[in-house]
């Protein structure tokens, strides 16, 4: 009997049909999804802070106000994926707690402040852009709620990334000063954009068996060189360069050859060591607290009202 | 007392004319509550013309372990689909 419900599962993996919510699934392929997708969704709520920092010192309201949307959205993405971690039996109160309490993780890209309103444009061309090189092949993945969400997401980051390329052009039709400042923040992103695809795949343990479930659809090497490959005619049309002295042109491979960023750098930042990851983590467990006598009182408004119309 | 909000189902007519659809779930206190977070979060670019919102405990599923014998009564009633029946081709409007 299990051995037919393992095989109906594989069959319906194999044939790019999707695993929906009340089908039986393999406890390591629930164990991973629930990993994965509430990692990312942890990284949507703390990837609100870095931006949100400059909410309120936005050189115009047009920028506030976009700024805004943007950091708006971030949330609505992290309530779009804990809502799909709940469809696979998670508890999203469980989740939080895990979060503050530093038992899961988020992407290490946010434990790296932003310095200057330059960084704002920055995260969206190249954090948002590495993202949705990341998020495009999730809307294939084999887990049907997780796929919807990406697609809701991926249409959104969109928004994002042009916000931020545009925001980077204004900066660059500027003066030297603001030129200036813009290649000052490449420099300071791109190696961490390039360590948001993962570690080298000799070295990723879960993409093996992830690939095979179909959760995962390329490989983490794969997505930094299409990331890369993406990325370089776009800073060229800005005016900026990357800060890799190996990367160029191969026209043998008809792709860009790059080196690789400091896997030492991004392991200490993964383990806690980074510059915000104290602060981060602090900052959420803050608005948690400071928010449960709202979440209290609203329960308390929701059950009066129950009781009056029960009375009624 | 325990702060953790029911949970509800949210389905959005896109616009006029369309069904309501399965958009997705959220937390709220109360019904009110849920409809707008419902709009915040599920409407940002005017993707919905109304909102539906369900608690979650109220929806009753057909179970995926019986799946195959729970609609095996349509299986083998091919002679519910019009191309069933063969019609002469000079035979207009049928």
């Amino acid at each position: 009997m299990a051995d037919d419900l393992e095989r109906r599962f594989e069959r319906t993996v194999q044939s790019e049909a999707r695993i929906e919510p009340r089908d039986w699934m393999p406890d390591g392929y629930r164990k991973t999804l629930i990993r994965q997708i509430a990692q990312h969704a942890h990284s949507e709520i703390i990837g609100m802070q870095p931006e949100g920092n400059w909410i309120s010192r936005a050189p115009s309201l047009r920028r506030k106000a976009i700024l805004l949307a943007k950091v708006q959205d971030e949330a609505g993405h992290g309530l779009y994926l804990y809502s799909a971690t709940e469809t696979l039996g998670a508890d999203r109160e469980d989740l939080t707690l895990k979060l503050i309490e530093g038992r899961q993780k988020y992407s290490s890209i946010f434990n790296y402040p932003t310095l200057t309103f330059a960084d704002v444009g920055v995260i969206g061309w190249l954090v948002d852009g590495a993202a949705i090189c990341n998020q495009v092949p999730l809307c294939r993945t084999s887990y049907g709620p997780y796929a919807r969400a990406m697609i809701r997401i991926c249409k959104e980051e969109s928004f994002h990334q042009r916000q931020g390329y545009e925001l980077l052009m204004t900066m660059m039709r500027g003066t030297q000063q603001q030129r200036d400042m813009v290649q000052d923040s490449v420099n300071r992103w791109w190696w961490p954009s390039l360590m948001m695809f993962g570690p080298p795949d000799a070295e990723s343990t879960n993409t093996e068996q992830s690939m095979a479930w179909r959760i995962k659809r390329d490989t983490n090497d794969e997505l930094r060189q299409k990331f890369v490959n993406m990325s370089m005619p776009q800073a060229e049309a800005l005016g900026v360069t990357f800060p890799d002295p190996e990367l160029r042109w191969n026209d043998e491979r008809g792709e860009y050859d790059f080196g690789q960023p400091d896997w030492d750098e991004f392991w200490q930042v993964v383990k806690g060591g980074g510059v915000c990851n104290e602060q981060r983590i602090a900052h959420r467990r803050k608005a948690h607290e400071d928010g449960a006598w709202v979440r209290e009182a609203a329960v308390a408004h929701a059950a009066k009202h129950a009781r009056k119309e029960g009375a009624a | 007392m325990s702060t953790s909000w029911p949970l509800w189902e949210v389905f959005v007519r896109g616009k006029r004319g369309l069904n309501h659809v399965h958009v997705g779930s959220l937390h709220a206190p109360d019904a009110e509550m849920a409809l707008r977070n419902a709009r915040d979060v599920y409407t940002r670019r005017n993707e919905g013309v109304s909102i539906w919102v369900v608690p979650a405990t109220e929806i009753t599923a057909s179970s995926p372990d019986e799946k195959d014998p729970f609609f095996a009564p349509a299986g083998d009633k091919v002679y519910r689909h019009p191309t069933f029946y063969v019609i002469p081709e000079d035979v207009p409007h049928l």
